[in-house]
């Protein structure tokens, strides 16, 4: 039971982040029907600014908060920035053009800022400086950091903000409107293109920050992370229904879920030696006792099954509505 | 039109320019002829890849994934790893068998998934196989893991081995030059097929689903064979591929199978042409060149002005190939040399 509590509060924090990060390709996709692959690369990016900031500051003794707090705030515009630039550069010529254009395109745009972010900070893992002091509480038989406790309210409170945004202004209602129908919604007065550039920069405004908490709880940014991060986050907006922004927070914190219980328990179920049946048959081999056909190590994974079955199972995902096929 | 009699010169020359070039290669170095036979290799990628993303118009990012699946049969099945060594004419045809059953594998449930979506599952799933490469070292030591594995054997018929160096004929055969005759003559086989593919029933098939599914299912296709068909084909070619590499580098670990290699596949494929066999050859051997070119450029010019490498060849390299795709895209989005069908339906005009 208290595995089972303790996966529960690791995958509700990785989780939380994942659904921040699913945010940035939710709104995109609902907006102009584009994986940005690059999505990935600016979490990355806003990872990397930050440690740069934060590692500088550590030395000055300012208090921790202040340190990550202005590391967040260099990162922030950045990543709107470069937000801001892939839309007008690389993806705005081709809105009219066939689907493949685009998604080669943003496959080009992950690779260029990947590399580029090397060149800046070279391949050495970025570590978070030891200014935080780690404080544990108990929780019905589960220990939470107060660095876990920060993350899930900062994903909490950001969700909460964009939902706000989405439904209660006068740009939200454009951004649901050009989602709804580009064409219509320029018509009524929509500018659509300030909108979708609106919708990319505010995706890697989210991304800068969850960047920084994810950094933060594993304690390191490399120029790699962002990619594999990116396509753990799209799996939860798959889950959740792409375009769907309720979606992406569910499937964000279903799938950081997910991972964790699976790679908690895919030891002891995987474990030969634990099936009396198979125990019998395997003989002298569990003498040692155990005889794992999966550790905790095949974690990854998950993300990718969760992926396909959703795509198998159920495409418009949890939240999603059934939508024809529009390519 | 040109004159059967200009065309068969034409073939005439290119061919013993092909027979002659090793030689020449040699001439300048060994380094040189290996070079040449990852050229050739890269080839065989692009096409089995095009097959799927150019004639199917199915983006699969995860072909490495089949390259790794021909690599490790081949690496297992003829190496001191197992202690078993299989002549290489039962190996790769398991091999490219294998590769195709996971190219079935892939392509069973991602049937009904559009474009976009497809690409993901697909680069998922290359993931997944490098991870089990990277890990089925326990409990059960299938692929020695992240070490990989070492000592595979080369090609060998009876006492002609294709690793040693051979004086026949009067001329000199090293390692490279024998594995690039074979490799050249593999490589025509797979070209011959695909420009007999591309024309037949199954071909036209396939850029019927690629242009409409919904249409080419009326005209009485079966979308789902055909487009498992293209999965298992193009898996096939990457196995095949996979085994020579293996077989030519005596070595293989996860690390050559990452993500990385598959992206610089589709950037040959898209570079190219995607369709268009002869532009996807021409994508292959630009991009399979621009290390070498690299290291004839830059890394001297860098070292003339800075006095040291500012920036490493390969980080240029991975910059080329992101800047490739975006800029092909965005400026000739059929490629260098695009095909006809696929240059009207990239350009938006109508068909």
């Amino acid at each position: 039971m208290d595995t089972f509590l303790q996966q529960l509060v690791n995958g509700l924090t990785a989780g939380s982040v994942y659904a921040v990060v699913a945010l940035g390709y939710t709104m995109v996709y609902g907006i102009i029907q584009l994986i940005n692959f690059a999505h990935g690369e600016v979490v990355m990016i806003g990872a990397m600014v930050a440690f740069t900031v934060i590692n500088a500051l550590a030395p000055t003794g300012l208090p921790p908060l202040a340190v990550v707090l202005v590391g967040t705030a260099c990162a922030i515009p950045i990543c709107m920035l470069v937000g801001y630039s892939m839309e007008r550069l690389a993806y705005r010529p081709l809105r009219s053009a066939p689907r493949l254009a685009p998604l080669i395109t943003a496959i080009g745009v992950s690779i260029l800022l990947q590399h580029l972010a090397m060149l800046v900070w070279s391949r050495n893992v970025l570590a978070f400086p030891q200014i935080i002091d780690n404080t544990s509480y108990t929780l019905g038989g589960a220990s939470i950091t107060n660095v876990q406790l920060a993350i899930i309210a900062v994903c909490v409170a950001l969700m909460g903000g964009l939902a706000l945004l989405v439904y209660r202004t006068q740009l939200g209602t454009a951004m649901r409107a050009t989602a709804q129908n580009p064409h219509v919604a320029g018509l009524m007065g929509v500018d659509v293109n300030r909108v979708i550039a609106a919708t990319f920069v505010i995706g890697a405004a989210l991304g800068a920050v969850a960047g920084v908490l994810y950094g933060t709880y594993y304690g390191v940014a490399q120029y790699t992370m962002g990619s594999i991060l990116g396509l753990k986050a799209f799996s939860a907006a798959v889950l959740g229904g792409i375009g769907n922004i309720p979606g992406a927070m569910l499937g964000g914190v279903l799938l950081g879920l997910v991972e964790a219980l699976g790679a908690g328990y895919i030891g002891d179920l995987s474990d030969l030696c634990a099936y009396d049946w198979i125990a019998d048959f395997m003989g002298e081999q569990c003498d040692s006792g155990h005889f794992i056909l999966f550790g905790s190590n095949y974690q990854d994974v998950f993300a990718f099954l969760v992926l396909i079955l959703v795509l198998v199972f159920r495409p418009s995902g949890l939240l999603g509505e059934r939508v024809g096929d529009r390519a | 039109m040109k004159t059967p009699h200009r065309l068969w010169l034409g073939t005439a020359l290119i061919g013993l320019t092909l027979l002659a070039l090793p030689f020449a290669l040699a001439y300048a170095g060994t380094a040189w002829v290996r070079i040449a036979n990852f050229a050739i290799l890269y080839i065989l990628l692009a096409l089995g890849l095009n097959i799927v993303v150019g004639f199917a118009g199915l983006l699969d990012l995860g072909y490495i994934a089949f390259y790794a699946v021909g690599a490790y049969t081949y690496a297992l099945l003829a190496s001191p790893h197992f202690n078993l060594h299989l002549p290489f004419w039962v190996i790769l045809p398991i091999g490219a068998a294998l590769a195709a059953l996971f190219g079935l594998l892939l392509g069973a449930p991602t049937l009904k998934l559009r474009g976009d979506y497809l690409a993901i599952v697909t680069l998922g799933f290359g993931e997944i196989v490098r991870i089990f490469l990277n890990n089925l070292s326990r409990p059960v030591n299938l692929t020695n893991g992240p070490q990989g594995v070492a000592g595979i054997d080369p090609f060998r018929i009876d006492g002609f081995d294709f690793a040693q160096y051979q004086t026949l004929l009067g001329l000199q055969f090293s390692g490279p030059i024998k594995y690039y005759y074979l490799l050249l003559a593999v490589v025509i086989a797979v070209i011959v097929i695909n420009l007999r593919l591309q024309n037949s029933r199954i071909g036209r098939a396939w850029e019927a689903i690629r242009e409409d599914e919904i249409a080419a299912s009326a005209m009485g296709i079966n979308t789902r064979n055909v487009k498992l068909l293209a999965f298992a084909m193009g898996a096939s070619f990457g196995g095949l591929a996979g085994g020579m590499f293996s077989a030519m580098q005596a070595f293989i670990s996860p690390e050559s199978f990452v993500l990385v290699e598959s992206i610089m596949v589709v950037s040959m494929v898209v570079l190219g042409g995607m369709g268009n066999i002869w532009g996807v050859i021409l994508g292959a051997l630009l991009l399979s060149f621009v290390p070498e070119i690299l290291r004839w450029t830059v890394e001297p010019l860098q070292d003339a002005l800075f006095g040291r490498q500012l920036i490493a060849p390969e980080v240029i390299r991975m910059l080329i190939f992101g800047l490739a795709l975006v800029l092909v895209m965005l400026f000739r989005p059929a490629g260098l040399l695009p095909s006809a069908v696929r240059k009207r339906e990239l350009t938006g005009q109508a068909a």
